[in-house]
């Protein structure tokens, strides 16, 4: 079974795994050095022109493997030497051009754009060309085609594009953080900034959770993750790494379906406020909307804030799908409550860098949260679960007309509507990647399945009711 | 103040915490003893084999759902 979707991801794994092997053994120091020539042993080239790029780019990805540039505070960045520099985002005639007496690709051109040749084919004038794309949808041969760069593609907050010698160059005024680049640049040349060393070393100062315990807080959606083995054999992993005890962030989240509840009975119209990216998308594009947004903290918060209020000493690392949750940890509001994230890709890494096989462990147990909790992981169950959270309240009088919204585009559409006071619905869910947090950039797979994977996880739940599940919180 | 903590780490939770929980809260409240016990949780006591574990101070019990009775009895009633 393939571990992950792309070689990509398997390099930066690679990558990942070496820099906790050596953070283990408190040799990291010392071993740094050799890292790139591990990952790129030559004496051929395997991925690049040369071995010794490719280990100067493996050098690169060790940097941010060890936390990145310290100077930018930033989740996501460009690595300059391994953008291959694709072409030019530009819309371009094909060989399919016939050279047609129609020419409707002209007429469509507000422009001006289009001119033709001696053998009556159409060119583009590239200074004059918006982008818009018209001319490409009028072709009857399907002759034109965009050659948009797979980041830009990706990029659905255009926060991404060419910069200085072609390479790509992020505006992190628009940046949200949620990855999309990183998992779709086919060259692995934007990377979300790790903290896995940090994650080391809380659990080795804490000597073997004698001087304070180590929390690993679990995104729901790893139940759609690690499918050559048991959740139960990922929880026995987490133990057999340092971790303390293993708390679903599920149980985060019934306690935020009960508490959004309330408050959208309060306010009348809500934004959901679970998905970091999402959050952070309102926030720097619709200044207007941010008093909308759920003063709940997130799943992911709000089983951090609980946990230490049971043990004041401990620490919270939460591990998801998710880059954005990097960002949204250092927000002052999260700070005391989380101290590391990790990505599902991290602790695929974490755990190898201990050269157990997961599959031969025995299965511990998880269990804490309600269905209604677990299932926050697909798009749609955060909705489900305010609407469930309004009648176990008692709150059903009001009427919970949710949108959800199933990607950042979706969400985008949404906001628009309600900026101008012209949306219907009263509760906009919004998830900034397809699926919800299943799409996350941090997940090791994704896959039609995933979905049922997260309902029939949801399923085995102890608590069927998030009151029920609750109840556990004396 | 007593403070009593109750194990509400996954392995604990499914031999019964909850019930454990619930049935604790009752009684405290039917002794009038909501002044004196403080009813916590705490994720994980380190001792799941022997669970559900409930805490007194420095002392670890064992406690089921059918002898919570006995339970508050013995260690809290009596000593509150």
């Amino acid at each position: 079974m393939r571990i992950f979707d792309t070689d990509v991801q398997k390099l930066k794994y690679q990558v990942l795994r070496e820099v906790a092997r050596h953070a283990y053994d408190d040799k990291l120091a010392e071993c740094y050095l050799d890292i790139p020539k591990t990952i790129a042993p030559g004496p051929q080239a395997t991925m690049r022109c040369c071995i010794y790029k490719e280990r100067a780019i493996a050098a690169e990805r060790v940097r941010i493997a060890m936390g990145g540039d310290k100077t930018n505070p930033h989740i996501i960045e460009v690595i300059d030497i391994a953008c291959d520099e694709c072409p030019v985002s530009a819309y371009e005639v094909g060989s399919a051009c016939r050279g047609c007496l129609a020419h409707r690709c002209q007429a469509a051109c507000p422009r001006g754009a289009i001119s033709f040749d001696e053998t009556k084919k159409a060119h583009i004038d590239p200074d004059k060309c918006i982008q818009c794309g018209k001319c490409a949808s009028v072709c009857p041969y399907s002759a034109i085609t965009s050659r948009k760069r797979p980041c830009e593609m990706a990029c659905k907050v255009k926060a991404i594009s060419m910069g200085k010698n072609k390479v790509a160059e992020i505006n992190y005024s628009k940046c949200i953080s949620c990855g999309s680049c990183v998992y779709m640049c086919p060259f692995g040349a934007v990377v979300d900034k790790s903290f896995i060393l940090d994650a080391v070393k809380l659990i080795r100062e804490s000597e073997n959770n004698t001087k304070y315990h180590v929390y690993a807080v679990v995104a729901p959606s790893i139940s759609s993750q690690f499918r050559y083995a048991k959740i139960g054999q990922v929880i026995t992993a987490l133990k057999k790494l340092g971790f303390y005890n293993v708390i679903e962030a599920a149980l985060g989240a019934d306690m935020v379906a009960y508490s959004e509840a309330r408050e959208l009975v309060e306010k009348g119209f809500l934004t959901s406020s679970c998905c970091p990216a999402f959050v952070d998308f309102i926030k720097k594009n619709f200044p207007k909307m941010v008093q909308h947004i759920s003063h709940n903290f997130s799943p992911m918060v709000a089983m951090g804030e609980y946990i230490k209020k049971t043990d004041p000493d401990g620490k919270v690392v939460f591990i998801g799908p998710c880059t954005a949750k990097k960002a949204e940890a250092q927000l002052e509001k999260a700070k005391p409550f989380v101290d590391c994230v990790l990505t599902f890709e991290e602790l695929q890494a974490l755990i190898d860098s201990r050269d157990f096989d997961i599959t031969q462990l025995e299965e511990d147990v998880l269990d804490n949260a309600s269905y209604y909790g677990r299932i926050f992981a697909r798009s749609g169950g955060l909705s489900e679960s305010v609407a469930q959270a309004l009648k176990e309240q008692g709150l059903d009088h009001f009427e919970v007309r949710p949108l959800v919204c199933d990607g950042i585009e979706a969400c985008k559409a949404a906001l628009l509507k309600a900026n101008v006071g012209k949306l219907t619905e009263n509760f906009i869910e919004g998830m900034s990647c397809t699926g919800g947090c299943i799409g996350g950039a941090g997940c090791l797979t994704h896959g039609a399945k995933d979905k049922t994977e997260v309902d029939k996880y949801g399923m085995e739940a102890y608590e069927k009711t998030i009151g029920d599940a609750l109840k556990m919180l004396p | 103040m007593m403070k009593v903590t109750i194990c509400i780490g996954s392995s604990c939770h499914l031999k019964g915490s909850k019930q454990i929980i619930e049935k604790l809260q009752a009684l405290v409240a039917e002794n009038n003893l909501k002044d004196k016990v403080d009813l916590a949780g705490k994720f994980c006591m380190g001792n799941c084999a022997e669970g559900v574990c409930v805490s007194i101070g420095e002392q670890v019990f064992s406690v089921q759902p059918d002898t919570v009775q006995t339970f508050f009895n013995d260690e809290i009633l009596a000593k509150a």
